[in-house]
């Protein structure tokens, strides 16, 4: 009896493996497919390296996926350092019921939809950006990056708590010791050794600003112009997959779009693989 | 209190659910136990509004199939003539050589007016033509250029799949550049919000959506409203027309049909356009 239960349980699980295995295939072989006429057309260096001109018949992506790239990287230099003052808050710093009440509260945020993000932005940060740079309407990268800062900062927070918890006890013993200042503990103890748990941490947070659209979509601005600065109005992928999706079924600019969702597809696998593997050989050499 | 809360809020709303629920179905009523396929192509702006109403009547009546394609007022005319389509849309109203080589029946079921908004603390309230179209264009991208404040003009405009962003570039424009750094927004409400938020801000609305949030530019002396689009004496407008090739009968007829109906008139309301009466 047992060992049927147990075949069952087995079987189960490898179903479920190979069923969720199979979708993110399936996913990238329906993009590819559907993509393929605007490939066929205007084939793959116009479509990555033009700008978006419609009504002259160029469908490249190129100034969006600039500023996926911009906006997702100057979010997390927003929300790392941000993330990591509130996880040695938590965990080092602040006494214990303080810490039990900002973490209940960072989970909390974690839940938060992101268009309450965009809402918020729209309402309180863009209208400050706007009268302080006095450059546009402060629909810009930068309103959309601190806004998704403040949105994965929770996330990446949680994760860095974790793995400083999980350093061994004795690390901390040794380092205090040794007459170590809180400090010294965590330049020289908890932020090494704690380095793989965080890089997840981050990892999360990049994919989260990548693959975001609301804020993006209410914050940046939307122009199709290449950025030039963090102040200038941009489109981001996901957005510009959310704007054109509207046009119908079988335009160019419609087809075009999977274009899009193949390059967030690749660059966010790329960038999980090669974390993966940074962290893998940091491990073997610690 | 239970008494209370149930007699003055539970009924009430349970009526009003009730006597709500027949009104709007009486009108997909007409298309019970139908089945066939209804193919729509043509006019963009008109896809909203078609996808809309296809997706109440498919999603009660399983057997029927409405596909709607775009590619243009052109594109509708000729595929509705040549019979690949059952319904060709167009925005505008077709020509007579057209309406007789292919025995068109035409049906306007809305009325579409575009009108230029800015900020209501903005000064600048009239424009011409020409300015409209430099504006749009970053030529002229200080509102001191217009006798305003001292600061940059903040362009929106709408994605290219937009219908109000058709009708504003063809006839408000007269098909100029959109500057390309123009932030975009996805919808007439979104475009009203981002307008009212900017005091520097300038864009276009469909006349249906100008409220007391955003202010309509007098455009060489006529103030776009919901009259001067009807009347014809405010210029950037249009009608949508669904047309088919003779006298349309069976499922077809009763799609058109449903765009008369005060659910089809709701719908076309909803995406910004006036519906004929």
């Amino acid at each position: 009896m047992r060992t049927l239960w147990e075949r069952l349980a087995e079987r189960f699980a490898l179903l479920s493996a190979i069923a969720s295995a199979s979708i993110t295939l399936l996913i990238l072989l329906f993009m590819a497919y559907m993509g393929l006429p605007a490939f066929k057309a205007a084939g793959a260096g116009q479509l990555l390296l033009s700008p978006w001109d419609p009504y002259a018949g160029m469908y490249g992506v190129l100034p969006m996926i600039v500023t996926t790239i911009r906006l997702s990287l100057l979010s997390l230099a927003f929300a790392i350092p941000l993330s990591l003052g509130c996880s040695f808050l938590i965990t080092a710093i602040a006494p214990a019921p303080v810490a039990r009440g900002l973490r209940r509260m960072i989970e909390l945020m974690t839940g938060i939809p992101t268009v309450i993000y965009g809402f918020v932005g729209i309402f309180l940060l863009v209208p400050l950006l706007r009268e302080m740079l006095e450059s546009g309407s402060g629909m810009c990268i930068l309103a959309a990056a601190m806004m998704l800062a403040v949105m994965i900062s929770p996330t990446m927070t949680l994760f860095f708590c974790d793995s400083f918890d999980r350093i061994p006890r004795s690390y901390l013993n040794a380092a205090d010791a040794l007459g170590a200042s809180p400090i010294q503990k965590l330049f020289h103890v908890t932020l090494p050794s704690a380095r793989a748990g965080m890089l997840n941490g981050v990892v999360l947070g990049l994919g989260r600003a990548v693959g975001d659209t609301l804020i993006s979509l209410m914050l940046a601005g939307n122009s199709i112009d290449m950025p030039q600065s963090m102040l200038d109005s941009a489109r981001t992928l996901t957005a510009h997959i959310a704007l054109v999706f509207a046009a119908d079924y079988e335009s160019p600019e419609f087809s075009s779009i999977f274009t899009c969702g193949l390059v967030l597809y690749v660059f966010t696998t790329m960038t999980t693989l090669f974390v993966r593997y940074y962290g893998r050989s940091e491990a073997g050499r610690a | 209190m239970k008494k209370f809360v149930i007699k003055h809020v539970a009924v009430p709303l349970i009526a009003m659910t009730i006597s709500a629920l027949p009104a709007f179905a009486a009108d997909i009523d007409a298309f019970r136990g139908e089945k066939g396929e209804i193919k729509i192509s043509g006019g963009t702006a008109h896809i909203p509004v078609m996808k809309d109403a296809a997706q109440r009547i498919m999603s009660k009546n399983p057997g029927i199939q409405i596909s709607i394609a775009g590619g243009g007022s052109g594109v509708g005319i000729k595929q509705v003539g040549e019979g690949l389509v059952n319904i060709g849309n167009t925005g505008r109203k077709p020509t007579d050589s057209e309406v007789s080589r292919y025995s068109l029946k035409m049906y306007q079921w809305a009325v579409d007016g575009v009108a230029p908004v800015v900020n209501p603390r903005n000064k600048v309230k009239q424009l011409s033509k020409a300015q409209l179209a430099e504006i749009f264009a970053g030529r002229i991208n200080n509102w001191k250029q217009l006798g305003g404040v001292d600061r940059k003009i903040n362009l929106y405009t709408r994605d290219e799949a937009s219908g109000t962003r058709e009708v504003f570039w063809e006839k408000g424009l007269s098909k100029g550049r959109i500057a390309p750094s123009a932030n975009v927004v996805i919808s007439n409400g979104a475009m009203k919000s981002a307008v009212s938020q900017d005091p520097y801000a300038i864009g276009y609305v469909s006349v249906g959506h100008i409220d007391r949030t955003v202010a309509a530019v007098t455009l060489d002396g006529v103030t776009p409203t919901i009259k001067t689009v009807q009347d014809g004496s405010y210029p950037i407008a249009r009608g949508l027309y669904s047309n088919t090739k003779g006298t349309p009968a069976g499922l077809t007829k009763k799609f058109i049909d449903y765009l008369y109906t005060p659910s089809g008139k709701t719908i076309i309301k909803k995406h910004g356009f006036i519906p004929v009466r």
